[in-house]
């Protein structure tokens, strides 16, 4: 992460984007993380994530935050296209199994062991997105769903404002900062 | 409707169909279907791949250096199995050599996966098929504390410690979240471990659950990052700088090596103190369900792994054991040549693949890769909706391959099996304690428990070899060889025109191994049997059935619409598929619906 502003101290904010990027409208988390870090500067203590599927592998990285932004496509019944912010104790609800994202059932369960184990980030956000399409295996994203990232950028953006941390837009759109899930190295 | 008998089972398919099916599509591929009889005993067992796998096509015409990445992605399970054997593959093509450093990091890695996979799939994959969750809310921490005390000196075992665990379950429980635990056959009358056990489990689950993660880091600090490390042909792609802080490419330093060390310790310390204790205890009140024997006492196979020196793939140097047992003729080991045309091939009647002649096998270095999708004739539904699938036609995408004509079990059975009647005092002897203090003979190791027990002593086995293989690093680092890469074959230019060549390994769940054919410095053909592959077999053109088939027959269902029994018994087998199951009734409508692995 670039360094322009002071880091906030203590905070651990991970940005995660999950999804299945082979699956239609199911990659919208995916594509919104990308485009955040494309679209804008975080300090220090921000890290943007692309969680893809990874299911429990993201366990330790949700229990090493203190604050944790999802973006998503979530089933909760709307219009397709239709944006929605949900915040802690809604979050796992929404990331519930059965008719909504398969790969949630795993997500879920990861922000439940966290509990389980000691407890969840304290601070949780969801940005989510009805899909339009979520069935044709191997399609990108719909012209719906890529219409719709800039509205869950500046949902995202509000949250990060509420929890203390400044963006700013990024000049020239390019930016390799994006990480990809890996073993934490820190000793305990 | 159809009777025949094959391997010394009798396959009936003229009763209800229970259909078990993966819902989630992210690496599931997993579809199983049999039939119960009146009494709801599985007659009949059909295992069909339903997902297209492609890595073979995707591989043809590119840099043979590549190779291992690619095939790495066939599973992000057993992450860095097919990259090993890739690399192992391509140096075996092309003549190279790798530094003994190399040999020893890629074991150490290895042995970590081991013990990472084999500890997440028993607490996290396979435990809840024998511990009821919820049930641990009856139990006297107490009573927990005491079993805890008598059966390991692991330190965290006071009351207080499981009070506070069952309080977390508690609070989880009344939620109405139960994540993890929704879709257990909880208060299923053939869970029996007493509440006390079950709430030793569950706090062991979370135990697990926050150590494993540490284990992998090891995979991290070699390999660059986890899932899918970084591999090389040729060595190591980590360079060794014994006082260097970090700096570009030298990712290996005295702190680092440390921490490693560190880690095996603690990994050592949580499988011997807590997984073995809990496997003998779980096991101590299901010793007489030993269903689930399948091939596992007829024919097994393993091709060996570790190799202790580097280059050698002699069985003399491998530490597991090398060799194939048939028609249960537990007195002879077979040796096991995977250069000879004639004793493995892979057939494809009833796997969704074109073969010129299917009557035929072929060697997978002649192997043909060509998609076939087509349903049998009884077959119901559509090619996009299958309600069934119809056995007598083609009903997988996996192919059905097969050692001198015998299909085969793989896996950590086979292994130790195979080191067992070699009279290999480390396979044998740790078997002889674990069914001495269980009272069960010999023959109880030809079970689904069975499966599970291997897996388990395989666990320890590899975490002391970690060890073992951190140790020999230091002493060669010592000894100023910091050596872990061989590039004088690296460019091109320096290969044969033509040249095919065979690697294999032992992933955590299997035997595995690749076969290339390299022409003017382009993969020409590559071929992988994965140990999924063996398992999960379908049909030959004998009729003969596949491990996951053999291992599902003649299992009593307590319940068809709780089919606790078909999960234990496929479960045992570690499958690298999340898969979910879905129960039809007879018209096809869903009876239940749970989610497998």
């Amino acid at each position: 992460m670039e360094d322009n502003h002071q880091p906030q101290r203590g905070k651990r904010i991970l940005v995660l984007g999950i999804g299945n990027l082979l699956w239609a409208d199911e990659g919208f988390g995916v594509r919104a993380v990308e485009s955040f870090d494309r679209s804008y500067i975080f300090p220090d203590s921000v890290v943007l994530m692309d969680g893809g599927t990874q299911g429990l592998l993201l366990l330790p990285h949700v229990q090493e935050s203190t604050h944790l932004l999802i973006f998503d496509a979530v089933d909760f019944g709307q219009a397709p296209g239709t944006m929605v912010l949900r915040r802690n104790e809604e979050v796992p609800a929404y990331l519930h199994s059965g008719k909504m994202s398969l790969h949630q059932t795993g997500f879920q369960e990861v922000l439940l062991l966290s509990d389980l184990l000691g407890g969840r980030p304290p601070e949780m956000a969801l940005v989510g997105l009805q899909p339009e399409d979520w069935d044709t295996f191997g399609g990108e994203l719909t012209a719906l769903a890529r219409e719709r990232i800039p509205a869950a950028m500046d949902l995202a953006i509000k949250v990060l404002d509420e929890w203390g941390v400044f963006a700013t837009p990024r000049p020239n759109g390019v930016s390799e900062n994006i990480l990809f899930p890996r073993a934490l190295l820190s000793s305990r | 409707m159809s009777v025949y008998e094959t391997q010394g089972f009798r396959l009936d398919n003229s009763g209800r169909r229970v259909v078990v099916d993966p819902v989630t599509r992210i690496e599931g591929h997993l579809r199983c279907e049999v039939n119960i009889d009146s009494n709801n005993v599985i007659r009949n067992a059909v295992s069909s791949g339903t997902m297209w796998r492609g890595i073979e096509t995707i591989l043809k015409g590119r840099d043979p250096r590549d190779a291992w990445a690619f095939t790495q992605r066939i599973c992000g399970v057993c992450t860095g199995v097919h990259a090993l054997v890739s690399v192992r593959t391509v140096e075996d093509a092309l003549g190279i050599r790798i530094p003994e450093n190399a040999n020893i990091i890629r074991n150490l890695m290895h042995a970590t996966l081991y013990a990472q996979d084999h500890l997440v799939h028993f607490y996290h994959l396979h435990a809840m098929d024998w511990v009821d969750v919820p049930d641990a809310l009856k139990a006297d921490p107490r009573e927990t504390s005491a079993i805890a005390q008598k059966i390991s000196r692991w330190p965290n075992s006071s009351p207080g410690y499981f009070r506070d665990v069952q309080n977390r379950l508690k609070k989880f429980v009344e939620s109405g979240q139960l994540g993890p635990f929704a879709n257990g056959y909880w208060g299923n009358a053939s869970y029996r471990l007493p509440s006390a056990v079950n709430l030793l489990a569950v706090t062991h689950y979370l135990e697990a659950l926050d150590f494993q993660k540490d284990i992998v880091k090891i995979q991290t600090i070699f390999g660059g990052k986890n899932p899918h490390p970084n591999w090389l042909v040729g060595g190591v792609p980590c360079a060794i700088n014994i006082d260097g802080d970090l700096a570009a490419g030298a990712p290996l330093n005295m702190e680092r090596l440390n921490f490693v060390s560190e880690i095996i310790d603690r990994t050592i310390a949580f499988i011997d103190q807590v997984y073995i204790p809990d496997l003998i205890a779980i096991a101590s009140f299901y010793k007489d369900w030993l269903y689930g024997s399948g091939l596992s006492g007829k024919n097994v196979l393993a091709y060996g792994e570790f190799p202790d020196r580097a280059n050698n793939y002699h069985p003399d140097n491998l530490l597991l054991p090398r060799g194939a047992i048939v028609d249960g003729n537990l007195s002879e080991v077979h040796p096991v040549d995977l250069r000879n045309p004639e004793e493995i091939k892979e057939y494809v009647v009833h796997s969704w693949y074109r073969y010129p002649d299917e009557t035929k096998g072929l060697h997978p270095w002649d192997g043909v890769t060509d998609p076939h999708y087509v349903l049998g004739k009884n077959a119901k539904g559509t090619p996009t909706n299958i309600q069934e699938l119809d056995e007598e036609g083609k009903y997988s995408f996996i192919k059905a391959p097969r050692w001198n004509g015998h299909a085969m079990e793989v896996g950590p059975l086979a292994r130790w099996i195979v080191g067992y009647v070699s009279k290999k005092s480390e396979f044998k002897e740790p078997v002889d304690d674990l069914l001495g203090k269980l009272g069960l003979p010999v023959s109880a190791l030809f079970s689904t428990l069975g499966r599970t027990a291997a897996r388990g002593l395989e666990a320890s086995w590899a975490a002391h070899k970690m060890r073992y293989f951190h140790d020999r690093l230091m002493a060669n680092i010592r000894g100023g060889d910091t050596s872990t890469a061989n590039t004088e074959k690296w460019e091109p230019s320096t290969w044969p025109r033509e040249c095919k060549g065979v690697g294999f390994g032992e992933a955590p769940r299997g035997a595995l191994a690749h076969w290339i054919r390299i022409r003017q410095e382009k993969i020409d053909n590559y071929q992988a049997v994965v140990p999924t592959t063996w398992n999960a077999s379908p049909r030959d053109p004998k009729g003969q059935i596949g491990a996951y088939e053999a291992a599902l027959l003649n299992t009593p269902l307590s319940n068809p619409k709780e089919p606790l029994e078909i999960l234990r018994t496929l479960h045992s087998f570690d499958p690298c598929l999340a898969c979910s199951t879905h129960i039809m009734g007879p018209a096809g409508e869903p009876l239940h619906t749970v989610k497998v692995c």
